[in-house]
């Protein structure tokens, strides 16, 4: 264009200093530029000797702390897979978008994957808000999502893969074995406010009421990032009951068990069970502060199999000595694989035949790291439930293991 | 028509920034970006209702709201209420518990509709409340602190206050408002897919009509009498009173006109992006807006407009870019613009437009001898007018 050529004669040197300031604008304008230049090639983003997919978490803002661990493990297995050689003779290329905690952002950055980049797959999002933000997208333009979380159920998506487990699959086992382990009969439930916490405790509180005969002696929600629990510790030492079950989530975490040892209830005393603590969390809160309490998971790092072992180590070698890995981290490291796995058995990389593969119920991993897990019609895993008990050093000693537990996104009873 | 071109345009200077952005947001954007770039820059105009209030407000009024997000999101969970009720029709909603109902109050136990969800089900009345919850709720807020004679940062700090108040109401009360998820999974609107590309472009030309409109409004409130009296109060609130004005009665009015505009934007903000969230609610977003309008230039009513699109273009540029600096790269963008165009995009295009013009000069003269003369415009710095 003419007025470009135009721009660059002999400017003098105040101008020069106005035009870097212009230099964002510039950067911004070119990328424009890029964006009209459309890749309308039909179909996706699949050449010879390559396969695109995305990677979508949070690098920043709230979430950041939460996320990175899963998508580093995103990144060793498909690091892992490429290294094996790769899917259908293809090699993965990755594009990384960073979601920024920000719900919407989700939803923006799953369209741009899908429609602009065309990726053959995503793995991401880790809050429900933000899988509730870009389902529509998913589900719109007909793109396939592995989703990483524990999470609250009550969703089967034709276009997302549930790699963490339902709400069932953590909470029923939990309440069983603290039942017979522990004798409990009354449960105080506390929990952050919103959707995950309430549905979970909605389920909890029907089956320690209808199957286990005990009582629900209080139930209370906190606000996100709340940290004052020092009217919740008041009422469960008047109430004394025999399990403390928690649901309480991300930085309020450390001010809650802080405020419960300073306030004297400690594991010696008192049950307590979370189902919202991994080891990235208990990073945050200290060993010392939750030593001796109990988190339901399914998978915890200290587990001891060969598939952990490697696991653990590959992990480190790839993101450094201090890492650890918590449940979400190993949940989000079968994605890929159980994305290679349905590819390959579907023999193509569309989403239609990959969805079609995957719900015939025998995908199965016998090479993950929390054992071993199958992949059920209803797009959830089946899975074990672990208890593990928190030591001082931030690792968990695993005290029971469940049998393999059917997901049951929708639980009958339970609504 | 000397009507039209003076009090709906703001004369040359008006009409020619008028034409440029119309013709860029009309007919640039829509020939040269996809469907799904188009989409975005729908989403980021949706913004500029606010930024544009905040001129009026803030730029021209003296008085700064840090709460503009409420209204934007009053107006956006009024279009999200009813386009959720749509969508959740008892065969939708079969596999709940009690059909017919949103799904977040099915997980939350509700088992009837509340009272003030009703009325919803009528788009007529949603688009009633769109313009008229948000106008009501800031003359509230206008009448309790104005009257008062509350002002400047007290003013700023109470809006802030309020629109965390509002995002604490929304989050907490998640069972009638989808809590910290929004209101999400929109698909039709009377029937019709808003998912579709087709409807996608439309409400981007609705969008861009509206924000036309919304300038020329704004325009004319600011060549009037009115828009005087707005200076005067800004610069000098006391001599205004003394001279037998109702100061705070102006304040209100610009203040409630400030509230309807962004209720516009958050509306058509649900329409084309599908959903709503508190995050749109509270101080950051709030915030966002008002630098919005600063990088526009604060006395521009298209500069908002400008400074909107390129913070939002730069946040997605350089978020696709560079996922883990993204947000270095804005600050650096937000300090750029601050040290070296204080006065905001528009402030630059006073100072140098004209030498922009000077340069376009030569396509006068091809088109009046029909070739081009290689001209040498050497760009020495005139007096600025």
């Amino acid at each position: 264009m003419s007025d470009k050529s135009d721009n660059q004669r002999s400017w003098g040197r105040r101008k020069v200093v106005r035009a870097l300031g212009a230099l964002p604008l510039g950067i911004i304008l070119a990328s424009q530029l890029s964006w009209a230049a459309p890749a309308t090639t039909t179909g996706q983003a699949v050449t010879d000797d390559t396969v695109t997919v995305g990677i979508l978490h949070s690098l920043t803002g709230t979430m950041a702390i939460s996320e990175t661990g899963a998508q580093e493990a995103e990144k060793l297995a498909i690091k892992q897979i490429n290294e094996s050689g790769g899917i259908l003779g293809r090699q993965i290329k990755i594009i990384q978008e960073d979601g920024a905690s920000d719900w919407p952002t989700f939803a923006e950055k799953s369209r741009k994957l899908l429609v602009n980049d065309k990726v053959a797959a995503v793995f991401g999002c880790w809050t429900s808000a933000s899988r509730k933000a870009a389902l529509p997208v998913f589900e719109k333009e007909n793109g396939l999502l592995y989703y990483p979380t524990f999470y609250e159920g009550l969703e089967q998506s034709k276009n997302v893969i549930y790699t963490g487990q339902e709400a069932t699959q953590q909470i029923l086992d939990g309440l069983n074995w603290v039942a017979k382990e522990k004798g409990a009969k009354t449960f105080y439930l506390i929990g952050s406010d919103y959707i995950w916490p309430r549905t979970s405790m909605k389920i909890a509180r029907k089956h320690i009421e209808n199957v286990l005969g005990g009582k629900v002696v209080g139930e209370e929600y906190k606000p996100l990032g709340d940290t004052q629990f020092g009217s919740v510790i008041n009422k469960i030492r008047l109430k004394k009951p025999d399990v403390i079950y928690a649901a309480v989530v991300g930085g309020s975490n450390v001010a809650w068990f802080k405020q419960l040892k300073a306030a004297g209830i400690t594991s010696k005393k008192q049950t307590l069970l979370t189902i919202s603590v991994t080891e990235d969390e208990v990073l945050g809160i200290g060993g010392e502060n939750l030593e001796g309490f109990y988190s339901i998971m399914k998978y915890f790092q200290s587990q001891d199999n060969p598939n952990n072992v490697a696991f653990v180590k590959a992990f480190k070698e790839m993101w450094g000595e201090d890492s650890v890995i918590g449940d979400v981290t190993q949940a989000a490291y079968l994605g890929p694989w159980l994305w290679k796995a349905a590819v390959e058995k579907a023999g193509t990389f569309d989403v239609d035949a990959v969805v079609k593969a995957s719900e015939e119920g025998d995908i199965e991993l016998t090479t993950a790291p929390e054992g071993y897990v199958k992949l059920h019609p209803n797009h959830h895993l089946w899975s074990k439930a672990r208890v593990g008990m928190w030591k001082k050093d931030g690792q968990a000693e695993v005290v029971y293991t469940s049998e393999l537990i059917e997901p049951d996104p929708f639980p009958e009873g339970y609504q | 028509m000397s009507f039209v071109y003076e009090k709906l345009f703001g004369d040359k200077k008006g009409m020619v920034g008028f034409c440029i952005l119309a013709a860029l947001i009309l007919v640039v954007f829509p020939l040269f970006l996809d469907s799904f770039r188009l989409n975005l820059v729908g989403k980021y105009l949706t913004y500029a209702f606010a930024a544009v209030s905040l001129v009026l407000l803030w730029g021209y009024g003296g008085t700064l709201s840090l709460g503009q997000g409420i209204f934007f999101g009053i107006g956006g969970y009024a279009m999200a209420m009813f386009l959720k009720l749509e969508a959740s029709s008892p065969e939708n909603t079969a596999i709940q518990s009690t059909p017919g109902i949103p799904d977040f109050m099915d997980w939350n136990q509700l088992t009837e509709l509340p009272m003030f969800w009703m009325p919803f089900n009528s788009f007529t009345f949603t688009i009633i409340a769109v313009l008229v919850v948000p106008t009501i709720f800031a003359y509230i807020i206008g009448a309790a602190m104005f009257k008062r004679r509350v002002g400047g940062v007290y003013f700023a700090i109470i809006t802030q206050v309020i629109s965390v108040i509002l995002t604490v109401l929304i989050v907490g009360q998640q069972g009638l408002t989808g809590g910290i998820n929004g209101i999400t999974d929109l698909r039709t609107l009377n029937g019709w897919d808003i998912t579709s590309d087709s409807a996608k472009n439309l409400f981007y030309f609705i969008n861009c009509f509206l924000l036309l409109g919304v300038i020329i409004a704004s325009r004319f409130i600011l060549t009037s009498k009115f828009g005087r009296l707005l200076l005067a109060m800004r610069d000098k609130e006391d001599r205004v009173r003394f001279s037998g004005y109702d100061v705070a009665n102006f304040k209100i009015f610009i203040f409630c006109f400030a509230a309807m505009i962004s209720a516009i934007g958050g509306a058509m903000f649900t329409l084309q992006v599908g959903f709503m969230s508190p995050s749109f609610v509270g101080i950051v977003p709030s915030i966002e807006m008002v630098i919005f309008a600063a990088i526009g230039g604060r006395m521009s009513l298209i500069g908002a407009v400008y400074g909107t699109l390129l913070i939002n273009f730069g946040k997605t540029a350089f978020s696709e870019s560079f996922p883990e600096l993204w947000l270095f790269l804005m600050g650096g963008l937000f300090i750029a613009v601050v040290m070296f165009f204080p006065n905001g995009l528009a402030g630059l295009w006073e100072d140098y437009g004209h030498h922009i013009t000077k340069r376009f000069a030569f396509l006068k003269r091809f088109f009046a001898k029909g070739k081009i003369e290689s001209t040498s415009v050497d760009g020495k710095l005139e007096g600025a007018n």
